[in-house]
C-alpha cells in the first residue's frame, strides 16, 4: 500500500464561492477530471460540516457534478443572517472558497500533487 | 430568423468596469449578424437602496452610471441594430428611459422604440397578505416595508420585442431572462418551450455576471494564470437555432475562456444543480458538459429544462437600520497584543444592547471572527488592523460607538494609527412567493419612440 501525504486541497481543485441570503454555495472543481473520485472521498459533507462547525451551519449538502469534475457543497445558515445582516468584513462569504481550499487532504504518495508547488492547469 | 445569434453582456452588476460594453460592441460590430448586448446591474439590495433614492428625488432611482455605460456604445449598438437590454431601471424603469432617451436624441436617433417594462414592483400584494414567506426568519416581517419586488420572467420583454423595442428597460427581472428574451424573440422560441428555454436561460446564466466567465474573479497566480487582467473582455454567447451555446469574448481584450472558467461560473451561487429555478424554466444542470473548441471558445452542451415553477419569486426588502465600522492599525512589535486589547477596550466602551462584531484583519476577520474559539488564525503578523461593527436602528447610536474606535488615538494602546469609521444605512431582506397571475395583473408593457420618453412629465 502506498503511503499518503497531505497536501492543501488547493493543490487539486479549484473554487468560487457564491451566497443567496444566509445560504453558502462553493464549487469545488478538479484541476485533473480524475481526481474526480478521489476528491469525493476526501471531501465528504462530513468534513466540509467540520470545516465550518464554528458557524454552526443548519444543514450542509454535496451535489455531485461527474460529467464536471465538480462538486457543489451548499451550507445553510454559515453567513451571519446574509449580506444584508452580517457585521463581517466579507459579509458575502465570497472568500470562503479559499477557506475550503486550505483544508489539508491525505493524497496517495504518488500523486502528482505531491510534488507541485505551482501550476495547477487551467 | 437567421441560424445564429450572438449575445453580449455590458455589466455584470452595478459597479462593475463602464468601459466594458465598448468591445463587446466593437466585437458584435465586426462580427455583423442578429445580436443584443444586455447590462445587469441589479443585486439583492440594489434595487431597495434603488428605491430610497427614487423616494428622495423622483428623477433618480435607476442605474446611477446608466449613461456612463451607455453614452459610448449607444450609437453604434443602434446603427448596427444591436438591441440593447439592462435591467438599468432598477426602482424607475421611466426615469431610466428618459436618461436614455437624452442620450438617443445626442446621438441623432429620436425615434428609436424604447420599450419599458414595470410592474416588478409588487409592494402591495404584501400589503393584502398575498405573498408566501420563504425560509424561517419572521424576526424580519414586522420591520418598516421599504418595497417588495418580483422576479419577471422573459415574457413582457419579449412582448416588447415583438412591439419592435430595440432598447429595454426593466427594473427586477430574473438575471438570465434578459438573455432569455432576445433569443426566444429571435428564434421564435415557445416561452413553454422548455428544452430551448434551458439552453438559452443557461447563457443567461453563464453571462449575467459579465467577466466571471472570462476569467475575472479567477486569477490564482501560479495556479490559474489570466492574461492581461487590467482588461478583461466581456462574454459573448453565439446560440444557434438548434440550441447550440459557444461562450466567446472580443478580439483584442485580456481575460480568458476555459473550460475551468466556464465551469466555476456555471456552479455560480447555485444550490441543487438539478433544479435551478427561473420564471422560464427550471434548468437541470447534471448534464452539462463543457468543450474549449479553441482559444477562447468553449462550447456548453447538456442543459435540460423542466415545465417552470408555479409561483414567483419575490424579495421584500424592510428597513435594516444602521451598520456603524471602525479600524484602527497596529504594526511592529507587539502589534497583535495592542490590537486585542484595543478590541477588548472597545467592547466595554460600546453600549452593551448592541450586536458588535470584533476583527483583526491580517490574523483573524474574514474567516472567523475574533470571538470564534477556532483555530483559524493565521501566522502572527505584525500588520494587525482592528475592527469593529455595530448595529443599530439609530444612526446617531451607530456614529456614537464608532467614534469610540476614533477615541483609540489618544485613550487607546500605544502606536494605533489610521483610525477610520463609517456607518451606512442597511436595508434587509426577506423572501416569498406570488401567484404569476397577481404579479401579472400589474405588469405594463409600453414602447414608444425616445423622444416621447423624453417628453414624458416626471412623476
Amino acid at each position: 500500500m502506498t503511503e499518503t501525504v497531505t497536501v492543501p486541497l488547493h493543490r487539486l481543485a479549484h473554487a468560487r464561492a457564491g451566497d443567496k441570503g444566509d445560504r453558502l454555495n462553493v464549487s469545488l472543481i478538479a484541476y485533473r477530471p480524475e481526481d474526480y473520485a478521489l476528491l469525493k472521498r476526501l471531501v465528504t459533507t462530513e468534513r466540509i460540516a467540520a470545516l465550518f462547525a464554528g458557524r454552526r451551519p443548519r444543514a450542509v449538502e454535496r451535489y455531485e457534478l461527474p460529467l464536471l469534475g465538480a462538486f457543489n457543497f451548499v451550507l445553510d445558515g454559515v453567513l451571519e443572517g446574509g449580506v444584508n445582516r452580517s457585521l463581517g468584513l466579507d459579509s458575502h462569504g465570497k472568500t470562503l472558497s479559499f477557506r475550503i481550499l486550505a483544508m489539508p487532504v491525505e493524497v496517495p504518495g504518488d500523486h502528482p500533487a505531491v510534488h507541485q508547488k505551482m501550476g495547477g492547469k487551467s | 430568423m437567421t441560424a445564429q445569434f450572438l449575445i453580449g453582456c455590458g455589466a455584470g452588476f452595478s459597479g462593475d468596469r463602464t468601459d466594458a460594453p465598448i468591445p463587446v460592441v466593437r466585437e458584435l460590430v465586426r462580427r455583423g449578424g442578429p445580436s443584443a448586448i444586455f447590462f445587469e446591474t441589479l443585486g439583492e439590495r440594489t434595487l431597495a437602496l434603488a428605491q430610497l433614492r427614487r423616494l428622495e428625488d423622483p428623477g433618480e432611482g435607476h442605474e446611477p452610471l446608466l449613461e456612463e455605460l451607455l453614452r459610448p456604445v449607444l450609437a453604434d449598438c443602434l446603427a448596427a441594430d444591436i438591441a440593447v437590454i439592462g435591467n438599468f431601471g432598477a426602482a424607475n424603469p421611466e426615469g431610466a428611459a428618459r436618461r436614455i432617451a437624452g442620450l438617443c436624441a445626442a446621438a441623432g436617433v429620436p425615434d428609436v422604440p424604447i420599450g419599458v417594462i414595470e410592474g416588478d414592483e409588487v409592494t402591495a400584494l404584501v400589503q393584502a397578505g398575498k405573498l408566501t414567506p420563504v425560509g424561517i426568519d419572521a424576526s424580519l416581517h414586522d420591520r418598516p416595508l421599504i418595497c417588495a419586488n418580483a422576479y419577471l420572467g422573459a415574457g413582457p420583454l419579449m412582448a416588447a420585442l415583438a412591439q419592435g423595442a430595440r432598447i429595454l428597460v426593466t427594473g427586477r427581472v430574473a438575471d438570465p431572462s434578459l438573455v432569455v428574451a432576445p433569443l426566444a424573440h429571435h428564434f421564435g422560441w415557445d416561452a413553454l418551450d422548455s428544452e430551448r428555454m434551458a439552453t438559452a436561460t443557461l447563457a443567461g446564466h453563464l453571462l449575467e455576471c459579465g467577466s466571471q466567465v472570462t476569467g475575472g474573479y479567477f486569477a490564482d497566480p501560479g495556479w490559474k494564470e489570466v492574461p492581461d487582467p487590467q482588461s478583461i473582455g466581456f462574454p459573448i454567447a453565439e446560440v444557434t437555432a438548434d440550441g447550440g451555446l459557444t461562450i466567446g469574448k472580443p478580439a483584442e481584450t485580456g481575460g480568458l475562456v476555459s473550460e475551468a472558467t466556464v465551469k466555476e461560473q456555471l456552479l455560480y451561487e447555485i444550490h441543487d444543480p438539478s433544479s435551478y429555478l427561473t420564471p422560464d424554466v427550471t434548468l437541470d444542470m447534471t448534464g452539462v458538459t463543457v468543450r474549449a473548441e479553441g482559444p477562447d471558445r468553449v462550447a456548453v452542451f447538456g442543459a435540460r429544462g423542466r415545465v417552470r415553477p408555479e409561483r414567483l419569486k419575490v424579495t421584500v426588502s424592510v428597513d435594516g437600520g444602521y451598520i456603524g465600522e471602525g479600524e484602527i492599525s497596529y504594526a511592529g512589535p507587539n502589534a497583535l497584543s495592542r490590537a486585542r486589547l484595543a478590541l477588548d477596550v472597545l467592547a466595554q466602551r460600546v453600549p452593551q444592547h448592541l450586536r458588535l462584531r470584533r476583527d483583526l484583519i491580517g490574523y483573524r476577520s474574514v474567516f472567523a471572527d475574533e470571538a470564534a474559539k477556532e483555530g483559524t488564525g493565521f501566522p502572527e503578523s505584525e500588520d494587525v488592523r482592528a475592527r469593529i461593527a455595530v448595529e443599530s436602528d439609530s444612526a446617531r447610536e451607530a456614529e456614537a460607538a464608532v467614534r469610540e474606535v476614533v477615541a483609540l488615538l489618544c485613550c487607546g494602546p500605544a502606536g494605533g494609527g489610521g483610525a477610520r469609521t463609517q456607518v451606512r444605512r442597511r436595508v434587509h431582506t426577506w423572501s416569498a412567493t406570488a401567484a404569476r397571475a397577481d404579479v401579472d395583473a400589474g405588469v405594463r408593457v409600453r414602447v414608444a419612440p425616445a423622444r416621447r420618453w423624453q417628453e414624458a412629465p416626471h412623476d
